[in-house]
């Protein structure tokens, strides 16, 4: 069996959850992000996860090694609001061994 | 004022099913979107991305599958009304209902079947200070009638098809056209980008690159918009900015019709026949709630299915009917043509 992961999610009301992430089902931030129904239905994911809709915008809080930016993800960031330097799509970054301990804010809806 | 069975809101691929479905009951349907074109999220978002879940399907891209949902439902003869928003419902005497589009349109259909996916696509507004006052004095979300810049000033943002295509357009209407972006990089078709270059290039369009728009002035109308570039702010003057940052679907006026809403979604009854709280009123596909609910397309061409059998019975109360299999009864058509399986040839055998 593949070891969960832990994450610590800081929601748009600014409540921290810790929460386990597996590592084994494909899955992504954003979706765990809804798994845990840290964010409102209608608020987050509303491309599906394509890149498209920046709704799963999130600020990365500590230094964590992730994958860098793809090409989709930079450009919707590029025309997304409230973007930071530490801004990722969740969308795009999935849930690997890599991310234990990982710390994200969920940027605001806009 | 349209007179139909059952009215559509959303040209999504359940909406276009519940055509199909309807048909088979000899159902008229009438389809309101406020997209241009049919196919909701399919043509709007992803056209050109595969989809792997549709039963028979291995492999199919959204856009092809409209096309094809397009195909399979024209015999019935659909109405489509795009680009208009459903507004407000009124319920008649006669059980019947009244929904008015953002342009006035009236539509009046025994059924409404709300097949709205994640809403209605509205613009997403840049966050300026004041922007929400300078709408309709000089910025503009979408451009409807592109005389109305001949000879001014113009600035559009953004970085997409649209930014750049309408750029490009502009060019050859306004008297002076600056696109503004935060990188260099334009995710547009290539054909497009290019086209922006050569005008760039030829002195019709200016750039600024990476530049964000910060700021808006002018007393009544616009008449200036703050850059920042790189940290330093330039003031430029212009008529126009519009900003093309995409859409963003909204439930919209939808969510005043006094349906039970639970999380963004409207609660129905999914143990029959995905009927809303108001009775005539159905939600079918990623606009409704039930428990166990899954946002996939081929749930929401089996809720459209299981809504046009009910819509049925609100049509022809007592009227009977049993659900027939299409390779048996073939498909007649309101445009009078007929699709039947060939009949078998009997041959004896000497």
């Amino acid at each position: 069996m593949t070891q969960d992961v832990t994450i610590k999610i800081t929601d748009r009301e600014g409540i921290t959850h810790e929460v386990q992430a597996p590592t084994d089902m494909n899955m992504n931030v954003m979706e765990l992000v809804c798994a845990y129904e840290l964010a409102p239905e209608g608020t987050i994911g509303l491309c599906g996860g394509m890149a498209m809709c920046a709704s799963c915008q999130c600020y990365v809080l500590n230094q964590v090694d992730l994958p860098e930016r793809n090409e989709d993800e930079e450009a919707m960031l590029s025309e997304a609001f409230n973007v930071k330097d530490n801004s990722r799509l969740g969308c795009q970054i999935y849930i690997t061994n890599a991310l234990e301990g990982l710390e994200i804010a969920l940027a605001p809806e806009s | 004022m349209i007179k139909t069975d059952i009215l559509i809101i959303g040209a999504g691929p359940t909406g276009l099913f519940a055509v199909f479905e309807a048909g088979l009951l000899k159902l008229k349907c009438h389809i309101l979107d406020s997209l241009p074109q049919p196919g909701g999220q399919l043509s709007e978002l992803y056209p050109k991305k595969p989809i792997y879940d549709i039963p028979g399907f291995p492999e199919v891209l959204a856009g092809d599958l409209v096309n094809n949902l397009m195909e399979q439902i024209k015999q019935f003869e659909p109405g489509f009304t795009l680009g208009e928003r459903a507004e407000t419902i009124e319920k008649q005497e006669d059980g019947s209902f009244i929904v008015t589009s953002n342009k006035g349109k009236k539509f009046q259909a025994s059924v409404v079947a709300i097949a709205g996916g994640l809403g209605s696509f509205e613009p997403r507004k840049p966050l300026i200070e004041d922007i929400e006052f300078y709408e309709n004095k000089g910025v503009k979300y979408f451009i409807k009638n592109p005389e109305k810049f001949r000879n001014k000033r113009v600035v559009i943002a953004g970085g997409g098809d649209s930014a750049l295509d309408w750029s490009v357009f502009l060019s050859n209407v306004a008297s002076e056209v600056t696109l503004i972006h935060r990188r260099n990089e334009f995710r547009g078709a290539l054909d497009s980008v290019e086209k922006v270059q050569e005008l760039k290039n030829a002195g019709k369009i200016k750039m600024i690159t990476p530049g964000e728009v910060v700021g808006l002035n002018g007393a009544e109308h616009l008449e200036s918009i703050d850059v920042d570039i790189n940290g330093a702010h330039r003031n430029i003057p212009t008529d126009y900015f519009i900003p093309l940052f995409g859409l963003t679907p909204k439930l919209g006026p939808i969510a005043n019709w006094g349906l039970e809403i639970e999380r963004n979604a409207i609660k129905v009854n999914n143990a029959l026949d995905y009927q809303t709280n108001i009775p005539g009123i159905f939600a079918i596909g990623d606009v409704n709630t039930y428990p166990g609910k899954l946002k996939l397309i081929l749930c929401g061409f089996h809720e459209a299915t299981l809504m046009c059998q009910a819509a049925y019975q609100i049509i022809n109360p007592g009227k009977k009917y049993l659900m027939k299999y299409t390779t048996v009864s073939g498909i007649d058509g309101f445009d009078g043509t007929r699709k039947e399986a060939p009949k078998a040839v009997v041959k004896a055998i000497d």
